[in-house]
């Protein structure tokens, strides 16, 4: 599989993302930069995680309109696996491929520490290799991640099974000690309609070493 | 900055909220062009219709007319 991991202005986990995906999954992996206007040959695509623009505005806004995004809309429309990590889910909120959006941590603290997540959605190209209620260890670090949509986008969500992973306690427990940002539900990643497009604040490029 | 407040001695402050405000300097052949505009630039970058509400002024610079 080929991997287009986008790079914008103030991305700063497109090299582990890069090196996630060739030296310890084994695939092709190609930066594309953020004023490229096609994607070139690839499967699927990755919006690492950073602060795009300085996070200017909010997160992920003025990303949102950088010509790749063009080409990524496209892909997406196209059924293309698109996935964004922190900064890159942002921007997926922000150019509306996904629902919802991202708003200040309710302690209004940057939060930078290993979390608990439970798997929730284990038939979608993201979570395949997982069981639903698998609890699976990885770091947070961001001060925008308080995932918020209307009551009737959330009862969607749930409905369509767009939820890939809460928040946990060790037990598996979704309540509010495990939840690091006030999340809405403890949602930590969702997918879109279709799938393909999905998005999560954890970073999972941050823990795909078996080292780690 | 509540509690700075209080600490300061506004011990009537109940809440305190920080928003964001921006100028923006542009021109437009009448009032209802310029709203339509600044409507149009909040909804599509300015805010962020699912968590955010906006509010505006329109004002004329001071001698141009």
């Amino acid at each position: 599989m080929k991997y287009a991991i986008l790079v914008f202005p103030g991305s700063n986990c497109d090299l582990d993302a890069y090196h996630l995906v060739r030296n310890v999954l084994g695939h092709e992996a190609e930066y594309i930069r953020y004023d490229q206007h096609n994607l070139g040959r690839c499967d699927a695509v990755i919006l690492p995680g950073g602060f795009s623009y300085g996070d200017y505005l909010r997160s992920g806004a003025i990303a949102r309109f950088s010509p790749v995004m063009e080409a990524v809309q496209e892909f997406a429309e196209q059924g293309g696996l698109v996935f964004g990590i922190c900064n890159g889910f942002q921007v997926l909120t922000e150019a509306g491929l996904l629902p919802g959006a991202l708003c200040r941590n309710q302690s209004l603290q940057f939060r930078c520490r290993q979390i608990l997540l439970r798997v929730e959605n284990d038939k979608t190209p993201y979570t395949n290799l997982a069981k639903n209620g698998d609890i699976i260890k990885m770091p947070i670090a961001h001060g925008d991640g308080s995932y918020f949509t209307p009551p009737e986008t959330i009862s969607e969500l749930e409905e369509n099974g767009q939820v890939l992973f809460r928040y946990c306690s060790e037990e598996g427990k979704i309540n509010e000690e495990a939840n690091p940002n006030g999340s809405l539900g403890n949602i930590a990643g969702i997918c879109s309609r279709r799938g393909n497009v999905a998005g999560m604040m954890p970073h999972p490029e941050r823990a795909g070493e078996k080292t780690l | 900055m509540e509690k700075s407040l209080k600490t300061l001695g506004y011990d009537t402050v109940k809440r305190v909220r920080v928003g964001k405000y921006m100028e923006v300097f542009f021109e437009a052949g009448s009032r209802e062009e310029a709203s339509a505009k600044v409507e149009e630039m909040s909804r599509r970058l300015l805010s962020n219709p699912v968590i955010e509400d906006f509010s505006y002024n329109l004002l004329e610079p001071e001698g141009e007319k």
